[in-house]
């Protein structure tokens, strides 16, 4: 456990230095913990893959205080069970108008469109935090045969329901925003709807799977 | 029930408050006042809750009408209003009657202005407040910039209001300034000595690009040759940010929630509603300060804040 204050009332808690389950199972634990008992100064929690960022009520306490509180909390949430997670399945329509990127992924990894979306749909995703945008979930690891990097100039707008790739992670817009990410294909599902409970589609911790479907059964399920 | 009628909306007016903190689980940022103390202000005025909703205008101002009429105030920067044609002052609370019409102009000094009325504007809440999120489209009237003809519904006052005006000291004390004080970024270590040092030497520009997801600046290029090593963390409200390329990115009220830039710096708290009245080409410079510093300041202000008899006069 690492300490790090990113202003006068926020601070860093990493719980490993590496992408992957092991250290996102601890950051999983603290929040989870931080959430049944929340101290009284606590603001907000931002968590990532290694981390969990605290924003304190500066009034109330200092970093110093914040740390030893956390010290304590991480060592009981250490000891408790990791929750059993939930899996969401998510179907997408691959490549064409939806996936402007396809072609290109499948170029850079000299294989054809059909295998990139093979290999992004035969395997399950740890969701591992909700950031950027409402609802963006950063979701991992992909099959290293297709990771690819964020395309140089991002573009002004991607559609609500983009499936993008950057790196080793997968995600999909839940609204129209500018985005680097390369798109594959486009989800019909609503990934955050505020006047919906849960308002997110995949929450911190699930296990996200992707099913390809036809440009009919998109149409179909196309909320309109 | 009163309304607001919205004449001409200005070049960018949206409904705000104190902001939506404790959301980040889903990837939700905070938004809220870019100038929450002069949002905070404006409300006091007029007899509401420090974090009443009211309307934030940037550069330049609309027209209101008030049909039922209302009591007003403006606060943050001057943007010349007027009172069915008279000139008003700023940081005090006055009465509209019905059918009252308010004008507003461009700015005369700062980026933006809030008018807070007497009983709060209503509008659905999301996630527990009315701050709108551009965006995303989420909060707000309607997720979205407040446009003509838009009419609003105010909320009832519950207190009397008393002619009352904020003290001179006190502006002079919260007045938006150029130099910014800021503690050290978790990253600051990454970033070569020479890069700190021109830092904290050298004078920055507020591009245009800027808005209240995140302020642009032009200056020294900061950049760590061969590339930053960290992952994608959580990153605050006042973050200095730097892209691969060099330039510093001020996180800003509607900002994003995670990201993978390393941050040298980051704005201290009782300087974070100065931001909020930066104007696109502003030259801004930033002083470091320490952590224990910033936290009493913080505390200073917060008190003076909720000190009602310092505040007015």
């Amino acid at each position: 456990m690492r300490f790090r204050a990113a202003s006068d009332q926020a601070t860093l808690v990493y719980l490993g230095e590496a992408i992957g389950l092991p250290a996102h199972e601890r950051v999983l634990k603290l929040l989870r913990l931080l959430q049944k008992e929340p101290p009284p100064w606590l603001r907000n929690i931002q968590p990532a893959y290694c981390s969990l960022m605290v924003t304190f009520d500066a009034c109330r306490i200092d970093h110093a205080g914040v740390e030893s509180s956390l010290k304590e909390y991480e060592a009981r949430a250490e000891a408790t069970p990791a929750l059993k997670s939930r899996t969401v399945e998510i179907p997408v329509c691959y490549g064409g108008e939806f996936g402007p990127d396809l072609e290109e992924v499948a170029r850079l990894h000299a294989l054809q469109p059909i295998d990139v979306i093979r290999f992004h749909f035969s395997r399950s995703y740890h969701a591992y935090f909700l950031g950027f945008a409402p609802g963006f979930a950063y979701l991992g690891d992909l099959a290293p045969a297709i990771a690819t990097p964020r395309l140089d100039s991002p573009r002004r707008k991607v559609p609500a329901g983009s499936v993008g790739i950057a790196g080793k992670q997968t995600a999909i817009y839940p609204i129209a925003t500018p985005g680097g990410w390369r798109l594959i294909g486009r989800t019909p599902l609503k990934v955050f709807q505020s006047n919906r409970m849960p308002m997110e589609l995949i929450s911190i911790g699930d296990k996200v799977r992707f099913r390809a479907i036809s440009r009919e059964e998109y149409r179909w399920r196309e909320p309109a | 029930m009163s309304s607001l009628v919205v004449q001409s909306p200005g070049m960018l007016t949206t409904v705000q408050d104190l902001g939506r903190a404790g959301f980040g689980m889903l990837g939700v940022s905070a938004s809220g006042a870019a100038d929450p103390v002069a949002l905070r202000l404006g409300n006091l005025l007029v007899g509401n809750e420090p974090g009443a909703a009211a309307l934030e205008m940037t550069l330049t101002g609309g027209t209101f009408v008030f049909p039922e009429g209302a009591v007003v105030a403006l606060t943050g920067a001057d943007f010349a209003p007027s009172l069915n044609g008279r000139p008003i002052e700023l940081w005090t609370p006055h009465a509209a009657f019905p059918g009252s019409r308010l004008i507003l102009g461009p700015t005369k000094d700062f980026a933006r202005a809030y008018l807070a009325v007497a009983g709060g504007v209503r509008v659905n809440p999301f996630l527990n407040s009315a701050s709108t999120h551009l965006l995303s489209g989420l909060g707000g009237f309607e997720g979205r910039a407040l446009r003509k003809g838009d009419v609003l519904t105010l909320g009832e006052p519950t207190k009397r209001i008393l002619k009352k005006r904020i003290s001179p000291n006190v502006l002079l004390n919260l007045q938006p300034g150029k130099v910014l004080r800021v503690t050290e970024g978790p990253q600051f270590e990454q970033f070569p000595g020479e890069v700190r040092e021109a830092f904290f030497c050298a004078t920055f520009r507020v591009t245009e690009e800027s808005d209240r997801m995140g302020l642009r600046l032009q200056g020294p290029s900061l950049v760590i040759r061969g590339g930053a090593e960290m992952i994608t963390e959580g990153v605050c409200l006042g973050a200095i940010q730097v892209t691969p390329s060099g330039q510093a990115i001020i996180l800003f009220v509607d900002q994003q929630t995670a990201g993978g830039y390393p941050k040298i710096a980051n704005v201290i708290g009782v300087d974070l509603h100065r931001l909020g009245q930066l104007r696109p080409r502003a030259e801004i410079r930033f002083e470091r300060t320490s952590f224990d510093v910033a936290s009493s300041l913080w505390i200073e202000q917060e008190r003076l804040l909720n000190s009602p008899e310092q505040l007015f006069s």
